[in-house]
């Protein structure tokens, strides 16, 4: 099961659970192995036609350790070493496309790839991601305009390696750089390092992978391999990639009549929310995901007095997408949605977009406002007054909103899904005027070290949750920015915006950096989510990897609470009735217009109890799980048909092996027996043959010499 | 180390008990029921001593390393005591079976003899202790690797087998002689026994220096075997008219006419 497995991969070494090993006797199996504990694989990835990712053998990969020095040392693992197969330990600059494609290509000498995680990040970027992210599933397509598709005129990731999209056949793991992976490379200096050009002595240091994965081929396959029903057991071998959307409204809209809403103008600000990188479940997407989101969720915040006491004529719908890094599954959902009829408002609705992208590197203090030359050459669709409420809204801050100078296509956005489905104004804001400023996209690196969040030493948590970094300033502006510019564009009054206070969401910005950066179990998180909930905070960085449609991440469930509470209200309902999604026992229409959640709130300060209340808001989650799974159409060319194999199993460990064979075919391969080997062989059929040559001689003998009736059988043989 | 190595500690373990099964006791249902008769009250001894260990380690001081290695002593002196014993209770209730199994047959000679029986209990003896001292080596030396990461001798696997090897043998040896002591009331015999069992026992204790301890094993092996030959009834005259074909009870007794 996909599920035993994530555990399995997060927990500790196996247990060998012996009684008396308290007494000082040691299991066999203790004195020959040595397991890793932290072991984080690269899992295999489906679409509708291609496997990505790495695929080991269903009893593991074994290698002779070999910590390569340099690309010119990848000649022994691929020609010159005398053992193969090797299992090769990557310092993390050697982990490059040239290095892993030559791995590739030899791969019957290669058993698996160990990547040792540095603890600073490099200083030149490094991304495994694609140069041009998304190209088939945005909106410039050939049909759209020939001339902007695949990243023709911007492209827009350059130092993307596309590493996260091959498909290797041997396990690639990934070390953090500690004890467990000094005694690795203990293990090879001890055994395995060719001293003055001799080969290297049995025994060898070898370390064994496991990682095998279920599904092959595509999603088709695997996708009808899981409709197998013949078993009273089926197996389920990959899962959709999926999650949910976040939402919610300045003013409420009634989400169970799905569909049109007369006179409702909806202006939609959207943000991002996942990230990926090569190996799993690693992702901490601090510039690709969360400076957008948390800029979002800043300015949900700051309008949220004024779009109660001035309300301005249209609705601003604030959307947090799950799954835009494959292939946009969960902004397709929501247009899908809205073209069927299947969501609270529908694209009529729609007046315009306004994107949050990548914001937190900006250099000099610019902004850039991308837009779609396409569609802006239609009239009915009026980008520039988008613009316009953003260059007003910018007005007065230490910041400076531009538009990039020349026609170029939007970058990699949600938008452009709306946009697949019909004109509408909207307008990306990124950091960056053409190429991406962020030199590790979608990588392990974009952490909050890249984003410059660092803490004075010797802070306790408490103090590094409250302390104001330069980051979370740079984004309140941002989110300043966002604030006015969604205010106008939803029809306020100019004046009024100007009263939306600069600054004033630098505490709830300080607070969420470093619950999504550096540490997701902080009290003012804490206090912010239901009872139940709590066990999920983690002391680390929350993960941004989307993962399969039937686990809702901590991330959708944070960004949800945190929604709600930023442009909530307290309620004052008992918690039966608000977890009951009601108002009193006889309400049953307000759960059409509000959803209430019971937080756990602070403990006093005389107590330890901590009080709770209920937040009422318009929060919704909406499903992120792509249309292509809901019509079946595994091969779709314009939806996500993403999805992750199942296994079974994910470890490693490391032992000394004792001869070259590590499997039965001693006998074919005179050149590489070691002695012990055949010692074994010798004696082993030495002992049997003894006795039944002694006994047959015995009886032949006998038999000969004419003192036994040749026609009697000796009794032992027959 | 893979399948090399498990199969070949499995021949070199058993390979010579397995002949001696196959060619001498299989043949015969009586004397196979007996050998599993032997075995299982091996096994009840094992049950014996492992609680009485288990008990004890549970009270003790965990932590303590010299109390932890007199613990061990102490368990293998008590589990060497409770083999014999229970070789001693074996050869009892065989004398008390075979005069019921006399009456219960029609044939007037007794269809298994003392000392068939003496071999046959040994070798269960033997069988089941060989089973447990290397069978769980035996399953870890099937995975990919060898001992030797944390700096043990890497001559485990093949010392255990030969250790295990020497114990069946000598099990069976010591049942033979055993039994005919008990036969003719040499008790001086039988201490001897369980005094090279409890040395055998003790030169493990030597591990991993597994010279001093498979060498001298190997020697007592010889010098019980030897002795076990004298008391089963064989002689240098004996074995030379086996040699040579000459032994007429040998032959008339293994005939089987077509």
């Amino acid at each position: 099961m996909q599920l035993a497995g994530r555990v399995a991969s997060l927990t500790s070494q196996k247990n060998t659970g012996n009684l008396l090993s308290g007494v000082g006797c040691n299991s066999v199996e203790k004195k020959i192995y040595v397991h890793l504990n932290y072991t984080v694989p690269c899992v295999r990835l489906l679409n509708a036609t291609h496997q990505i990712g790495c695929q080991s053998h269903l009893s593991g990969n074994v290698g002779v350790l070999h910590v390569l020095e340099s690309e010119e040392n990848v000649d022994w693992v691929l020609r010159s070493g005398p053992n193969p197969p090797y299992l090769v330990i990557l310092e993390s600059p050697l982990f490059t496309r040239s290095i892993m494609m030559k791995l590739k290509n030899g791969s019957s000498r290669v058993a698996g790839v160990a990547v040792v995680a540095p603890s600073a990040n490099p200083l030149e970027g490094v991304s495994p991601h694609t140069t041009c992210p998304n190209e088939n599933t945005g909106v410039y397509t050939e049909n759209y305009d020939p001339s902007l598709a695949h990243c023709n005129v911007t492209v827009w990731n350059p130092l993307g390696s596309g590493l996260s999209y091959e498909q290797f056949d041997f396990p690639i793991f990934s070390l953090k750089d500690d004890n467990d992976t000094q005694v690795i490379r203990q293990c090879y200096m001890d055994h395995n390092r060719a001293v003055n050009g001799s080969t290297p002595q049995y025994p060898l240091c070898a370390m064994q992978l496991y990682s095998h994965m279920s599904a092959v081929t595509d999603t088709a396959t695997c996708m009808r391999r899981n409709d197998i029903n013949f078993s009273i057991s089926p197996e389920m071998v990959c899962d959709p990639l999926g999650d949910y959307n976040v939402w919610a409204s300045t003013r409420p809209i009634n989400n169970t009549a799905k569909g049109h809403k007369m006179w409702e103008s909806v202006v939609i600000a959207a943000a991002r929310l996942d990230s990926r990188s090569f190996f799993f479940e690693v992702a901490p997407g601090a510039e690709s995901g969360v400076s957008g989101f948390v800029t979002l969720l800043a300015a949900a915040h700051a309008l949220r007095n004024a779009t109660q006491e001035a309300p301005p004529n249209r609705t601003i719908l604030y959307t947090f997408f799950q799954g835009e890094t494959f292939d946009y599954i969960g902004s397709s959902r929501m247009v899908y949605d809205m073209q069927n009829n299947n969501f609270a408002v529908d694209l009529d609705n729609v007046h315009s977009v306004l994107e949050i992208g990548q914001v937190g590197l900006r250099a000099d203090s610019r902004l850039w406002l991308h837009s779609d030359p396409v569609s802006r050459k239609n009239d009915s669709v009026n980008v520039r007054k988008l613009i316009e409420s953003l260059q007003t809204a910018a007005k007065g801050l230490n910041v400076s909103v531009n538009e990039p100078g020349f026609s170029q296509p939007l970058p990699p956005s949600s938008f452009q899904r709306f946009l697949r489905a019909r004109p509408i104004p909207g307008v990306v804001i990124e950091d960056h005027q053409s190429a991406f400023t962020n030199r590790f996209y979608e990588s392990m690196y974009d952490n909050a070290e890249y984003l410059n969040i660092s803490y004075p030493p010797n802070l306790t948590p408490e103090e590094q949750l409250v302390f104001v970094t330069d980051t979370a300033k740079a984004l309140t502006e941002v989110a300043t920015v966002v604030a006015r510019a969604l205010y106008i564009q939803a029809g306020g009054a100019e004046s009024q915006s100007d009263s939306l206070f600069n600054m004033f969401s630098v505490p709830q910005v300080t607070r969420m950096l470093y619950g999504f950066l550096i540490r997701s179990n902080n009290s003012w998180f804490q206090q912010r989510i239901p009872p139940d909930f709590m066990s999920h905070l983690t002391d680390r960085p929350t993960n941004f990897y989307v993962g399969v449609a039937q686990q809702r991440s901590e991330l959708t469930h944070l960004v949800q609470y945190l929604l709600a509470n930023l442009t909530g209200s307290t309620a004052n309902i008992s918690q039966d009735n608000c977890q009951n999604q009601r108002e009193d026992e006889k309400d049953k229409e307000s759960k059409h217009m509000y959803s209430y959640v019971w937080v756990q709130g602070a403990a006093p300060p005389n107590s330890t109890k901590r009080e709770g209340f209920c937040v009422r808001s318009t929060v919704r989650l909406s499903k992120a799980l792509s249309p292509a799974f809901d019509l079946r159409d595994y091969t779709s060319k314009n939806y996500s048909t993403w999805t992750e194999s199942r296994w079974k199993s994910i470890k490693g460990r490391i032992f000394l092996v004792a001869s070259h064979d590590l499997e039965v075919n001693f006998p074919f391969t005179p050149q590489r027996q070691h002695m012990e080997c055949r010692f074994n062989l010798h004696l082993c059929f030495m002992n049997f043959l003894r006795f039944l040559l002694t006994m047959n001689w015995l009886c032949t003998h006998c038999r000969k010499s004419g003192k036994l009736d040749a026609g009697i059988h000796c009794s032992f043989l027959e | 180390m893979t399948a090399a190595v498990f199969f070949g500690c499995t021949f070199i373990a058993f390979g010579p008990a397995i002949s001696l099964f196959l060619f001498t006791i299989a043949r015969d249902p009586l004397r196979v029921i007996f050998l599993i008769a032997g075995a299982f009250f091996w096994l009840v001894s094992l049950l014996l001593a492992s609680l009485v260990w288990f008990i004890s380690v549970q009270i003790s001081n965990k932590d303590s390393a010299t109390q932890q290695k007199g613990l061990l002593i102490f368990g293998v002196v008590l589990s060497v005591l409770l083999q014999e014993t229970f070789r001693f209770a074996y050869y009892k209730l065989l004398k008390k079976a075979n005069e019921g199994l006399l009456t219960l047959s029609q044939e007037e000679t007794m269809p298994i003899s003392i000392r068939q029986l003496a071999y046959v209990s040994g070798l269960g003896f033997g069988f089941m202790s060989g089973a447990f001292s290397v069978v769980n080596i035996l399953a870890d030396s099937v995975g990919p690797g060898t001992v030797g990461i944390h700096g043990d001798s890497q001559h485990y696997f093949l010392s255990s087998a030969f250790m295990t090897l020497a114990i069946i043998l000598l099990h069976m040896f010591w049942g033979i002689v055993f039994f005919d002591a008990c036969e003719k009331q040499r008790w001086w015999a039988v201490a001897a026994v369980v005094i090279s069992h409890l040395t055998v026992s003790c030169l493990t204790f030597q591990n991993p220096e597994y010279v001093g301890s498979l060498v001298p094993t190997y020697v007592i092996l010889f010098l019980m075997g030897v002795w076990a030959f004298y008391s089963a009834g064989g002689s240098l005259r004996n074995l030379k008219l086996c040699i040579t074909c000459k032994d007429r009870d040998f032959l008339l007794a293994n005939h089987r006419p077509r």
